[in-house]
């Protein structure tokens, strides 16, 4: 739907990550492109979430960088990468139960007056807020049972929606999703995976983990696998070319 | 999974499937909304009830006692409902309202200025609630409890060391005798002083984004650090804010009495804590407002005035008052497990 930008909106290059002993990552590069869903693929352990974390930055790199629109640039905190416009939604969904969608979505970046005090006392636009939230649920498609609850009264994947549409908002270059579907039952998986279709359609730049082959077959434009913290292979996932897929993830290739 | 099976059918014996789900959600809805007005409905129930059994319990004199000797309960549970609603708790309330008036005491015996004294015992007040919040969260302590229980035993302790003679110590400036004691076309100062802090408070937590962060804090503080809301800074605040109500309960208590006493506010903790439990907020955090507080305070109130009118002892107000903590605790838990069934429901009817 969009034209492919000609320089992918975030690069990593030649990551190095240890834990003590381990090496989890070992000289593992990526590029993810907007307009675009990336899988990224391997067994338990193989160092996905370790790279994520890494790009979200939870842990930071011992070698290697990452650049963002060719920028080199370096994430200290979770905070930090949120503001260079990197947003993970995590299995724990980061959900406020005790709030409603809106509020959920602009928790800990409200919108609020006046600007000249502290951020903790001005005063929230919340009629704004609704409205934007509203705004952003329509036009992903995410139907609520009441848009005024608070989200403890939602199910699995209205919540899961409700996170992958907020991390959509304030995504300026890239959102990672960790198993969105892993806790989900079929329809309601269904639903979250139109809505990544919807967020590629909108020229976001999506990193998907999973281990549904299905999944990945179906929504992914690209599969970076890692095993043992290198990465394998990268390919375009497609029907014919599942069983090789499996094999770079379990390292049984003939 | 049996029983709820069994309830729907109760409920909606005639109906196809597609209708008992729906029966089934509107009770659940029907019964959150009872729920979340309970405590509202029951207070006017209670205050009916006492209307027609005591004597001269709905007299404007009488209405007029209840209003001022809540004054204390309300505007400290108010300040704990702030904490609770972080998920934690403020043991040092009591003793600390005690150790604020006898600081104001000493003050008012080498000068006798309002303005002076009412600031010692507001400063004492808010250093105690900073203190507890400073420590509990700089300290990385695992929870409140301890810090404001040793809070508790300090501030007692030394308000009886520093009180004269350590007991109840005569006298207070006029000032705030009158804001504690006297009323304003017939209506008790300390209640118009209750309407303003609850209205304060209201617009804080409602209005003003650190309310919005408090909510988040209680409802989860995993969430609330990985969305950057500044945790520790909310939770110390919280605890200043009881410290301000405590310190404002102190003036009013100091006023209504003329008296500071290093045994004032005993057990003061218990009582804001049972009356925001009662309110109906939640104790698990994150749920709950002012009014809850409110509420809860003028309940407790309302029910020790009625049965002091009824000459019923105070132990058995005590063991009412107890078994009024266990329904409305029981009203929370039975809250959460509708919320859970409404979950369900959605679920099955996304599928």
């Amino acid at each position: 739907m969009s034209t492919p930008a000609p320089a992918p909106v975030l690069s990593v290059r030649h990551a190095q990550k240890r834990f003590g002993a381990v090496h989890a990552l070992k000289d593992v590069s990526l590029d993810a492109w907007p307009g675009e869903v990336l899988a990224l693929l391997g067994d338990n352990g193989a160092g996905k979430s370790t790279l994520v974390k890494c790009i979200s930055g939870v842990h930071t790199l011992d070698g290697g960088e990452i650049l963002l629109d060719g920028r080199r640039v370096t994430l200290h905190s979770p905070a930090a990468a949120r503001r260079a416009g990197i947003e993970t939604v995590y299995q724990d969904l980061a959900l406020f139960d005790n709030l409603t969608p809106a509020q959920n979505f602009y928790c800990g970046r409200e919108i609020a007056f006046p600007h000249w005090l502290p951020r903790g006392f001005r005063l929230l636009r919340s009629r704004t807020m609704e409205r934007e939230t509203a705004a952003v649920l329509d036009r992903l498609r995410v139907v609520l049972p009441r848009r005024d609850a608070p989200v403890a009264l939602m199910s699995g994947g209205q919540r899961q929606a409700i996170a992958v549409a907020r991390a959509s908002v304030f995504a300026r270059k890239i959102v990672i999703l960790d198993e969105p579907t892993a806790a989900l039952g079929v329809r309601e998986s269904r639903k979250v995976l139109d809505l990544i279709a919807q967020l590629r359609a909108e020229g976001n730049a999506v990193i998907l983990i999973t281990h549904n082959m299905e999944h990945v077959i179906e929504l992914a434009d690209r599969a970076v696998v890692l095993r043992q913290g290198r990465k394998v292979g990268e390919l375009r996932p497609e029907r014919a070319n599942q069983q090789e897929l499996v094999s770079l993830i379990v390292g049984a290739e003939a | 999974m049996a029983q709820v099976t069994s309830e729907r059918r109760e409920r909606v014996p005639a109906a196809g499937p597609v209708d008992r789900k729906a029966g089934s959600g509107g009770a659940v809805t029907l019964g959150l909304r009872l729920l979340g007005i309970g405590p509202l409905l029951i207070l006017a129930l209670v205050v009916a009830a006492f209307g027609a059994i005591a004597p001269n319990f709905l007299s404007p004199g009488n209405l007029g006692n209840i209003a001022a000797q809540t004054a204390v309960i309300a505007v400290v549970a108010m300040g704990q409902q702030v904490v609770i609603l972080t998920r934690g708790i403020d043991l040092s309330v009591g003793a600390n309202l005690a150790l604020a008036t006898v600081i104001g005491g000493l003050v008012y015996r080498s000068i006798d200025s309002g303005p002076l004294v009412i600031l010692a015992i507001l400063l004492t007040a808010v250093a105690v609630g900073a203190a507890n919040g400073l420590v509990y969260v700089y300290g990385r302590l695992p929870h409140p409890f301890i810090i404001t229980l040793a809070s508790l035993s300090i501030c007692r302790g030394l308000a009886l060391e520093l009180a004269v003679g350590h007991t109840t110590m005569r006298g207070m400036p006029e000032a705030i005798t009158t804001i504690g004691g006297g009323s304003t076309l017939g209506i008790p100062n300390a209640f118009l002083v209750v309407l303003a802090v609850a209205a304060a408070l209201l617009v804080m937590s409602k209005a003003m984004v650190w309310g919005r962060w408090t909510y988040a804090v209680g409802g989860a503080p995993t969430a609330a650090l990985e969305m950057g809301i500044p945790v520790k800074g909310v939770l110390v605040s919280t605890y200043v804010i009881s410290g301000v109500c405590t310190g404002i309960g102190a003036v009013l208590l100091a006023g209504r009495t003329a008296a500071s006493s290093p045994l004032y506010g005993n057990l003061l903790e218990l009582d804001t804590i049972a009356a925001v439990i009662i309110g109906g907020a939640s104790f698990l955090g994150g749920r709950g407002h002012i009014g809850h507080a409110l509420v809860g305070a003028i309940m407790i109130g309302v029910i020790r005035n009625a049965l002091n009118l009824m000459n019923v002892g105070v132990f058995l107000q005590m063991i009412v008052i107890g078994l009024v903590i266990v329904v409305a605790v029981e009203a929370d838990v039975l809250r959460n497990r509708l919320e859970a069934r409404a979950r369900a429901i959605q679920a099955a009817g996304a599928q």
